[in-house]
């Protein structure tokens, strides 16, 4: 009887959806999810098949799972005969075995997990500064008396409004006369600098929806503005900065032209270096796809963890407390 | 607890001037309220006060002691806010407890008397419980609490019932003032709600365009306002303001309005303006046949207990308001005739109100 009522009121209501809209939405959003997914589980799957497996027509979606992908990735390897492979005695380890039923031996580590270190330090580090100064920036707009606020504040914003690789030459050669080119520093200042400005609109927007009152509050009741931006307005702001983090991230670990530019050596980060494994003998799907999975973890992680967040924060000022 | 004295305070914000040259004290251990409409300055004045706001000149002293530029935090005063303020990512004991948490007391201490203060709001059973899911009133009596914790010197309260709903007001209004009673801390309450003020003040300031106007108990307010602004925002309907003869020597005991003569209370100073305002309250006409002012009744509102009738007469619209057993209707010609005592002469010039046994004597005799 309760959930009769419950139905009528339902159906009555402006706002609320109903069961077939509802039910539309719901399907729309698996589809979208599906679309989205394919490619992604798609190089999942190829990054555990065997080579020819990866360019098997029809394509194989039952397959035997291996890890040579992955070995691939993260080995260089050279083709020696079954004699020389022979006079190197039993295998020593699994991944040896691996590789040498397809006549290759190991020769070293590749590239791959430096590079990808290398992606780490430069994406996280660049975010950490972007989300640290837009932060500061965006309180320091929210709060003060800043004279010509919204022209800097448009000044900010029209950062963006140009395509980054637009600059890409300017920015090279300054990088070779400075000394940057190739240097993690080179890569974290300049993805800072890109993310800095959507962080401080993003931010701003958030600050400003944290009332004064809670700082004036704190500060009557002996803290500093310090020790009250510290304790009172960043545990408040905490969404918005994980949706800005985010943001950031995403921006920093994806961004492919300047590293291809600017990175060729020591700071390469794993976007420009990927593409190249499938020069490395052939086309070594599988290791691609391995390269690709690996990518992808890091910001599937951090977005995961921080998702409650997100999703407060992606919905910035659309609900008031 | 302690004297607050403000002297010449003075604020400006580039060419708005939001605070005018204001001096006052409230003393040890009173319920003063500061009243005025948005805008009138009385919100910057208490800022000011409690050191959130740093005044472009005048001294503020807080027992004897210039406090001006000290912060907030060095003045020893406990700020409750409009919205409360409650911070939302702590809990109730969290909240109150916030402000000796800063002074780093020992802990023992802190829950004790955390837990006192919550008693003493009768907020005990809601300590653990986070401050978002509160009634408006639990939330003020946070805030309160989190002040009162302190034990600071004042207490100045920034509109804090602004955000409840009218019935509840009422009630949050008495349970302040009996805290006071209590605690007896100096309170300091902006307001733009007269009846607020009215009912809890020991004394009311009255504020309008940045200055002080007058600072009286509520009943002096009302009987015998300093200025025309200060008669006409406080009661409820208004005092009527009726155009009046000026030119009046000092001990003048009538004005006369339109033709009309009506006997005042005797002047103390002289009016030298050619007009005057003559300022009565709607209590304080009555419709009697020998009334000096003649005029028509415009409406009658019932109000139960009362009702306000509207009177047109030559010298504008006038409410009055009559006891129910008066039968008038709309239309009906009466005689209208002042409370004598009762009535206040305005300068136009300058809009005080001209000195006069209305004010030195005792209007309840």
């Amino acid at each position: 009887m309760s959930s009769g009522r419950t139905g009528t009121t339902a159906a009555h209501s402006v706002v609320d959806a109903t069961s077939a809209g509802r039910r539309i939405a719901a399907v729309v959003v698996i589809a979208y999810a599906l679309i989205t997914m394919i490619p992604l589980v798609w190089i999942l799957l190829t990054s555990f098949k065997s080579p020819p497996d990866s360019i098997a027509y029809p394509p194989k979606v039952v397959f035997e799972p291996t890890l040579e992908g992955y070995v691939n990735l993260f080995t260089t390897r050279s083709r020696q005969t079954p004699e020389y492979i022979e006079s190197l005695g039993p295998p020593k380890t699994w991944y040896d075995a691996l590789v040498r039923k397809r006549n290759m031996v190991i020769t070293g580590p590749s590239r791959f997990a430096d590079r990808y270190m290398n992606s780490v330090v430069i994406g996280f580090g660049s975010t950490f500064l972007a989300v640290a100064l837009g932060t500061l920036a965006a309180y320091g707009f929210s709060r003060f008396r800043v004279p010509l606020k919204d022209d800097l504040l448009f000044f900010i914003l029209s950062t963006r409004m140009m395509p980054p690789i637009a600059v890409a030459i300017p920015i090279y050669l300054m990088y070779r006369t400075l000394g940057l080119s190739d240097t993690a520093l080179g890569m974290i200042i300049l993805y800072t600098a890109v993310n800095v400005s959507l962080a401080v609109w993003l931010l701003k927007g958030f600050i400003d929806e944290i009332p004064r009152e809670y700082e004036e509050a704190a500060v009557v009741d002996g803290y500093s503005r310090l020790q009250a931006f510290w304790k009172i307005v960043l545990p408040q702001a905490r969404a918005g900065i994980a949706a800005t983090a985010i943001f950031c991230l995403i921006f920093a670990w994806n961004e492919y032209a300047f590293a291809l530019l600017l990175t060729s050596g020591e700071a390469q980060t794993a976007p420009p270096f990927i593409p190249l494994i499938i020069g490395e003998g052939g086309l070594d799907w599988p290791a691609v796809a391995a390269g690709t999975t690996l990518f992808l973890l890091p910001i599937v992680i951090f977005t995961v963890l921080l998702r409650n967040q997100l999703l407060r924060g992606i919905t910035f000022g659309a609900v008031r407390k | 607890m302690a004297e607050i004295r403000v002297e010449n305070l003075h604020k400006s914000f580039g060419d708005f001037i939001a605070v005018r040259e204001s001096s006052f004290t409230v003393r040890d251990g009173e319920f003063f309220v500061m009243l005025g409409p948005s805008g009138c300055g009385k919100t910057t004045t208490l800022r000011m006060i409690a050191g959130l706001e740093l005044p472009t000149s005048g001294r503020i002293l807080l027992d004897g002691e210039d406090v001006t530029f000290r912060r907030g935090a060095e003045r020893d005063i406990a700020f409750v806010f409009q919205l409360f303020a409650l911070y939302p990512h702590m809990n109730v004991r969290q909240n109150i407890s916030f402000p000796l948490r800063i002074q780093r007391l020992p802990r023992r201490e802190v829950r004790r008397r955390t837990e006192e203060v919550a008693r003493l709001l009768r907020i005990d059973h809601l300590l653990d419980r986070p401050v978002g899911g509160l009634s408006s009133g639990d939330r003020q009596r946070v805030a309160l609490g989190r002040a009162i914790v302190r034990r600071a010197k004042a207490f100045p309260m920034g509109e804090p019932q602004g955000a409840l709903d009218a019935e509840f007001r009422e009630l949050m209004c008495e349970e302040l003032r009996l805290l006071h009673n209590r605690i007896g801390a100096t309170t300091i309450y902006v307001t733009h709600d007269q009846i607020e003020a009215m009912s809890m003040a020991d004394r009311i300031c009255v504020m309008d365009r940045g200055e002080v106007l007058q600072v009286a108990p509520p009943i002096e307010i009302y009987e015998r306002p300093a200025t025309r602004f200060v008669a006409g925002f406080i009661g409820s309907p208004a005092m009527n303001f009726l155009p009046a003869q000026g030119r009046l020597a000092p001990g003048a005991t009538e004005i006369r309005l339109n033709g009309a003569t009506v006997p005042i209370p005797r002047l103390h100073a002289a009016l030298d303006h050619p007009e005057a305002i003559l300022g009565v309250r709607p209590e304080h006409i009555h419709i009697a046949d020998d009334g000096p002012l003649r005029g028509s009744v415009y409406s009658v509102e019932y109000m139960g207990t009362r009702q306000l009738v509207t009177v047109d007469t030559g010298v504008g619209r006038l409410k009055v308001r009559a006891p129910n057993t008066v039968r008038v209707d709309d239309g009906d010609s009466v005689a209208l005739a002042f409370d004598t005592r009762r009535l206040i002469v305005f300068d136009p010039a300058s809009d005080l109100a001209v000195a006069s046994a209305a004010f030195t004597e005792t209007a309840d005799g």
